[in-house]
């Protein structure tokens, strides 16, 4: 069944001088409960991708589609992960956290008591009145993801959420939230320039190339890998070959670009 | 272990010792200039170093405030210069932010009013004193108006341009859970921008004492900028000194209030 669906997506950046095209004619299908990342080079639209799957973009041609329904009616499923944690340094861990709810008017207590429950279970009980700048970036980052959590979003669409991380926290936080979606059996798009975190982390990945943005290749992530923690799947045979083919891919689209 | 704990310590109570040494001479060398400043202007106005009757001397200016404070005067200028600055500087400020919040609002509105904001920024708003008195007569209200005119604009900008430069991110996150524009406004644009406000409150304080003293210089038959002028035309610089001083003192204390207010509104940053 489609979760979320897009079809001949494009997107225009206008400026005084003339146009950029981001993104032409990206279309996919992302089924209940399955992780796909896009991979691609820097400039190849992928955050501008999705913003317009988080509705704060208009596509300027191409509709999406969530749940069958247009995304326009569902704007309030989709969490939105980025790659600082953008808490607000004015408001403690817990405030920060129920900011979601806040925005959204919902019922306070249950969900004050839903964030706490979320933020002893992802350890970081003895901070929940701190403030964020108190924190080491692996735990504020964990403080973000319960945020985005916190609201029950249908949709996870991750913008690179790693990656101003260290790599051995980078290495737990991957294992953290990808067993958090499996559990809640999300539907999450995780959009990163990293080959190795695509692979460990994902049922399938786009490869994109740039100007315009373009999906370029669809890689299947074995099934062998898809089971496993994003760490075990690293050291995983199969995780290596896809990795090069992967890198291989990537290398012949860049000397595809400097050739042109 | 507890040998070399205890070391630690002993350089650990050295640094404090230093610290305090050293604030007790910064503040020392405050006093040694305030003292001598007096001092120097007492003795050189006695033995005629200085002109007596331009620059007058600290026993006159003292002789005349406490002439002024048991006859009352002294309290009757103040609390009207003091009332026409406060004012000035609340209604400056909050207009300012007012304005900016709405050009924050309207991208539309700020690329109108963008050539007035710049040319109502570089003119000088004490030229508009004379309309001011015109249109809204001698007294209190014009003066007020020109205390809050002198501030406006500048806190406008100033402020509207630090609410363009939050990071977009915050909004983002707000966005995607579906926060409406004043959502944005009320949880990240304006606390985040808060300290910088304040430091708009700071330059404000200065120029609402500006824009009343200069008021009072043109209408006013009441006030500290009165006191000035009229020493001034009567040629009792006594009376000049001696409201100089006041006005240099009350400033500084509404600047000191801003600066508590501040440490009190951005503790957690």
């Amino acid at each position: 069944m489609s979760f979320l669906h897009l079809d001949h997506v494009s997107y225009h950046y206008f400026y005084k001088k003339g146009y950029t095209k981001a993104l032409e004619n990206v279309s996919f299908t992302v089924p209940e409960g399955s992780f796909i990342s896009l991979l691609g080079p820097s400039g190849c639209g992928k955050t501008t991708l999705l913003s317009i799957i988080a509705g704060i973009l208009e596509p300027s041609e191409g509709t999406i589609q969530l749940e069958e329904k247009p995304l326009e009616a569902s704007k309030l499923d989709i969490g939105y992960m980025l790659q600082q944690d953008y808490l607000f340094p004015w408001k403690t861990i817990l405030e920060n956290v129920l900011m979601g709810p806040k925005i959204q008017k919902m019922q306070k207590r249950a969900m004050k008591e839903k964030a706490i429950k979320l933020l002893e279970d992802i350890g970081l009980s003895k901070v929940i009145d701190s403030y964020p700048q108190s924190l080491s970036g692996g735990m504020r980052q964990r403080a973000a993801l319960v945020r985005t959590l916190l609201t029950d979003p249908k949709l996870l669409l991750l913008d690179e959420p790693f990656s101003a991380l260290d790599f051995q926290t980078k290495l737990k936080l991957e294992d953290l939230v990808s067993g958090l979606l499996k559990e809640f059996n999300k539907t999450s798009v995780l959009v990163t320039h990293d080959i190795g975190e695509a692979i460990a982390m994902s049922d399938k990945i786009f490869l994109m190339k740039a100007n315009p943005g373009e999906i370029h290749e669809v890689f299947e992530v074995p099934i062998e890998i898809r089971n496993l923690t994003p760490f075990q799947a690293r050291k995983h045979l199969k995780y290596q070959q896809l990795f090069d083919r992967v890198w291989e891919e990537l290398n012949s689209l860049e000397s595809q670009t400097v050739s042109r | 272990m507890s040998h070399k704990q205890l070391a630690d310590d002993q350089l650990f109570q050295q640094y404090c010792k230093k610290v305090k040494a050293d604030k007790r001479n910064t503040r020392l060398w405050q006093i040694v200039l305030f003292i001598s400043f007096f001092v120097l202007w007492e003795v050189t106005s006695r033995y005629g170093l200085i002109d007596r009757l331009i620059f007058s001397s600290p026993t006159k200016v003292w002789d005349l405030f406490i002439a002024n404070l048991l006859d009352g005067s002294l309290w009757y200028h103040l609390r009207i210069t003091l009332f026409e600055t406060v004012a000035g500087f609340i209604i400056g400020t909050l207009a300012g932010i007012v304005l900016a919040a709405s050009l924050w609002w309207s991208d539309k509105l700020s690329k109108i009013l963008d050539p007035y904001l710049v040319v109502l920024n570089a003119l000088p708003k004490v030229a508009l004193g004379p309309i001011i008195i015109v249109a809204l007569g001698p007294g209190y209200f014009s003066i007020i108006t020109m205390g809050a005119i002198i501030s406006v604009i500048i806190t406008t900008l100033v402020v509207y341009s630090s609410f363009n430069e939050v990071d977009e991110n915050y909004v983002k996150v707000l966005k995607s859970f579906g926060a409406s524009k004043w959502q944005c406004f009320k949880e990240a644009i304006f606390p985040a921008t808060l300290p910088s406000i304040i430091s708009t409150f700071k330059v404000n304080v200065g120029l609402s004492w500006v824009g009343v003293i200069v008021g009072e210089f043109l209408v006013a038959s009441e006030g500290l900028g009165y006191l000035i002028v009229y020493g001034f035309q009567v040629f009792n610089f006594t009376l000049v000194m001696y409201s100089l001083l006041l006005v240099a003192f009350f400033a500084a204390i509404m600047y000191q209030i801003v600066e508590r207010l501040e440490k009190i509104l951005i503790k957690n940053r």
